[in-house]
C-alpha cells in the first residue's frame, strides 16, 4: 500500500480512537448531536459513491434511508432480533438498488435527478396503502431497549461510529480501486469509457447499490433509537438534499470530505440556527447558493489549493 | 490486399435509435491492413455506423463479421478484443485527466505492463508533443493535439483494426497533413484502418477503396482513384460541377 493509502487509513483510526472516546466527555445532549453527525456522515459519504465519483446526481438517499428503516421496524415487529434486523435492512436495500438501477441508470444528468427523486415518493405511497404491512399513515412503533438512558445514548452513538468508520472505510478501498478509477472516468467522459471497455453499467450499478447499503442501515439504526418511524419522517426530501450539499460543502469525491461537510453543516445548524428558527430552510438554500458560487469544489479543494499552491499541474 | 478473412465484414447491417432507423442494408468491407474510408454528408448515419461496429449500438438486422467471427451481442470490450479499436467523434478525452492517463486508459483491458510501456514511448515518438505535455490535463491541448492524444489512446490498445471517425474535424490542414502522415505510417505497419470523413478530398487521398454512403445507405464503392474521378461525387461532396 502506497502512502497516501496509508495516510487515509491512519487518519481513520485517529479520528476513530478520538471519537471513540467521546462518551467519557460529553453530556447525553451531546452524545445525540454527535450521534447524528455520524448518521449523516454515513449519507454523505455513501451519495459520494454514486453523486461524486460517478457524477449521477441522485435524489434517492431518501428513499434508501426510509426503506431500510421500513424493513427494520417490520422485521422487529416480527420478532427478529435488532442487530440482524440492521443488517437484513442494509442488504435489502442493496439489493432494492441493484433492481432500481436497471430501471433508472440508463438516463443521464436531470432526467436522473428527476426519476431517483421520484423513488422516495413512490415508496411513500406504497407504505400509506399497506397500513396493515407498515403501520401506513400512523407510523411503526419498535422495541425499547431495556437499559438506563445513558446506556441508550452510547449505545447509539457506538452503533452510528462503527457505521460511519465501516463507511469511510469502505470509501478508502473504493476510491483507490479500479472500480472508483473507472467511475471517474465514467464522470468525465462515460461515452470514452465504454468505447475503452469499462463496464460502465455494471459500474454504475456498483455506485448506485454502495450508496444504497450503508443509508439503508443508518435507516434502521435511527428507527430502533428513535422507536416511533412515519413516512414523512423517514422519507423526507431534506434527506437526501442534505447530505448532498454536505459533500459539495466538504469536497466532491474525496475520501474525507463527505464526513466533513456533515460536521461543518451540522455544527452551523446547532449553533446558529436556532436562534434563527423561522428562517432555518431559507438558511439552506443561501448556503448552497453560496457553495455553488464560491465555493465549488469544497472546503477540501480550498485547504488543498493553499497547501499545494495554485497553478500547480498533475 | 486481404487475404482468407476479412478483418471486418459487415454484411446488410440495420440499426437505429428506438423508433428511428438509421441504417439500412450496410454491406462494407475491410481487408487485413487495408486502409478504406466511408464518406458521406452530416447526418447520413457513419457515426452511428461506427457505434455499431465499436459494440456500443445493437443492430437491429444483419450481422458483424470479424476474423469471420460473428460478434452478435457482443459488448465494446468484446470488439476490444477482437482488435477493434473506435476513436469517436469529436475525441473524447477525459479532459481533466493528463495526456499520459488518457493514452495509459486506452490499455484499460491489457495487462501485459511491459508491451503497454513499450507502446506507450512508440506513441511519444510518434507524437512528440504528447510527450511534452503529458503531464498536462488533457482538455488543456489544442484540438490537434486533442485529436492526436485521441489517435494514440486508440493505439494503445494494439488494434488491428482502427476505427477513426472524424479525423479532420476542426482541424487546421497543417496538422491535417501531419495526421494523415502518421495515419499512412499506422497502416504501413499492418493495422488495418476504417476512416470515416466529411473532407471527402483528404480521404481518398489516404485510402485505398472508398465506400459512399447517404442517407443510410450506401450509394457507392470502390477504388478511391475511381471516385475521385467519378463526376457525380464531385459534384455532390466536392463542390466542382
Amino acid at each position: 500500500m502506497n502512502t497516501l493509502g496509508m495516510k487515509s487509513w491512519i487518519a481513520l483510526a485517529v479520528v476513530a480512537v478520538l471519537l471513540a472516546a467521546l462518551p467519557l466527555v460529553g453530556s447525553n445532549y451531546f452524545l445525540r448531536i454527535a450521534t447524528t453527525v455520524c448518521m449523516y456522515a454515513v449519507m454523505a459519504q455513501s451519495w459520494n459513491f454514486i453523486g461524486g465519483l460517478a457524477g449521477y446526481p441522485s435524489f434517492a438517499t431518501a428513499a434508501f434511508f426510509g426503506f431500510g428503516a421500513y424493513t427494520s421496524a417490520i422485521l422487529q415487529n416480527h420478532d427478529a432480533p435488532m442487530l440482524l434486523a440492521w443488517g437484513s435492512a442494509g442488504l435489502a436495500a442493496f439489493l432494492f438498488a441493484a433492481f432500481l438501477g436497471g430501471a433508472i441508470l440508463h438516463l443521464r444528468g436531470h432526467y436522473f435527478a428527476i426519476a431517483s427523486l421520484i423513488i422516495a415518493e413512490m415508496l411513500r405511497e406504497i407504505v400509506n396503502t399497506l397500513p396493515d404491512f407498515t403501520g401506513g399513515g400512523k407510523g411503526l412503533n419498535l422495541p425499547f431497549l431495556r437499559i438506563s438512558v445513558t446506556a441508550q445514548a452510547q449505545f447509539f452513538f457506538y452503533a452510528m461510529l462503527a457505521l460511519a468508520i465501516l463507511c469511510t472505510g469502505a470509501a478508502i478501498v473504493i476510491h483507490r480501486s479500479k472500480l472508483g478509477f473507472g467511475l471517474r472516468c465514467i464522470q468525465q467522459n462515460e461515452d470514452a469509457a465504454s468505447i475503452l471497455g469499462v463496464n460502465a453499467y455494471g459500474y454504475k450499478t456498483a455506485a448506485f447499490c454502495l450508496s444504497a447499503v450503508f443509508v439503508g442501515v443508518a435507516g434502521a439504526i435511527y428507527a430502533s433509537w428513535v422507536n416511533y418511524i412515519d413516512p414523512p419522517d423517514v422519507f423526507d426530501v431534506l434527506l437526501a438534499i442534505k447530505p448532498m450539499v454536505m459533500v459539495l460543502l466538504g469536497g466532491l469525491g474525496t475520501i474525507f470530505g463527505p464526513p466533513l461537510g456533515a460536521v461543518i453543516l451540522l455544527s452551523f445548524e446547532e449553533l446558529v440556527w436556532r436562534s434563527f428558527l423561522t428562517v432555518h430552510a431559507a438558511a439552506l438554500g443561501f448556503i448552497i447558493v453560496v457553495l455553488v458560487l464560491f465555493l465549488p469544489n469544497g472546503i477540501l479543494a480550498l485547504v488543498r489549493e493553499r497547501l499545494v499552491g495554485r497553478g500547480t499541474v498533475t | 490486399m486481404s487475404v482468407g478473412a476479412p478483418k471486418l465484414a459487415i454484411e446488410r447491417l440495420q440499426a437505429g435509435y428506438g423508433d428511428v432507423q438509421v441504417l439500412w442494408d450496410i454491406t462494407i468491407e475491410v481487408g487485413t491492413g487495408e486502409l478504406v474510408c466511408l464518406i458521406g454528408s452530416n447526418g447520413a448515419g457513419k457515426t452511428t455506423l461506427m457505434r455499431c461496429i465499436s459494440g456500443l449500438l445493437a443492430i437491429t438486422a444483419g450481422q458483424i463479421v470479424v476474423d469471420g467471427r460473428s460478434m452478435a451481442q457482443a459488448t465494446p470490450a468484446d470488439f476490444l478484443r477482437a482488435g477493434i479499436v473506435h476513436v469517436p467523434e469529436g475525441r473524447r478525452l477525459f479532459s481533466a485527466m493528463s495526456v499520459r492517463d488518457n493514452l495509459l486508459m486506452g490499455a484499460y483491458l491489457r495487462d501485459d505492463k511491459e508491451r503497454i510501456a513499450e507502446d506507450l514511448d512508440r506513441v511519444y515518438a510518434m507524437f512528440p508533443i504528447l510527450a511534452e505535455r503529458r503531464r498536462q490535463d488533457a482538455g488543456t491541448l489544442s484540438g490537434g493535439e486533442q485529436q492526436m492524444c485521441a489517435l494514440g489512446r486508440g493505439l494503445m490498445a494494439r488494434p488491428s483494426l482502427v476505427l477513426i471517425d472524424e479525423l479532420s474535424l476542426g482541424l487546421a490542414p497543417r496538422v491535417m497533413e501531419l495526421l494523415s502522415e502518421r495515419l499512412r505510417e499506422i497502416n504501413r505497419s499492418g493495422v488495418a484502418v476504417l476512416l470515416v470523413e466529411q473532407d471527402v478530398m483528404n480521404a481518398l487521398e489516404l485510402a485505398t477503396r472508398a465506400y459512399v454512403i447517404d442517407q443510410g445507405r450506401v450509394t457507392k464503392a470502390g477504388l478511391s482513384a475511381s471516385l475521385a474521378s467519378d463526376p457525380a461525387i464531385r459534384e455532390a461532396y466536392m463542390g466542382i460541377a
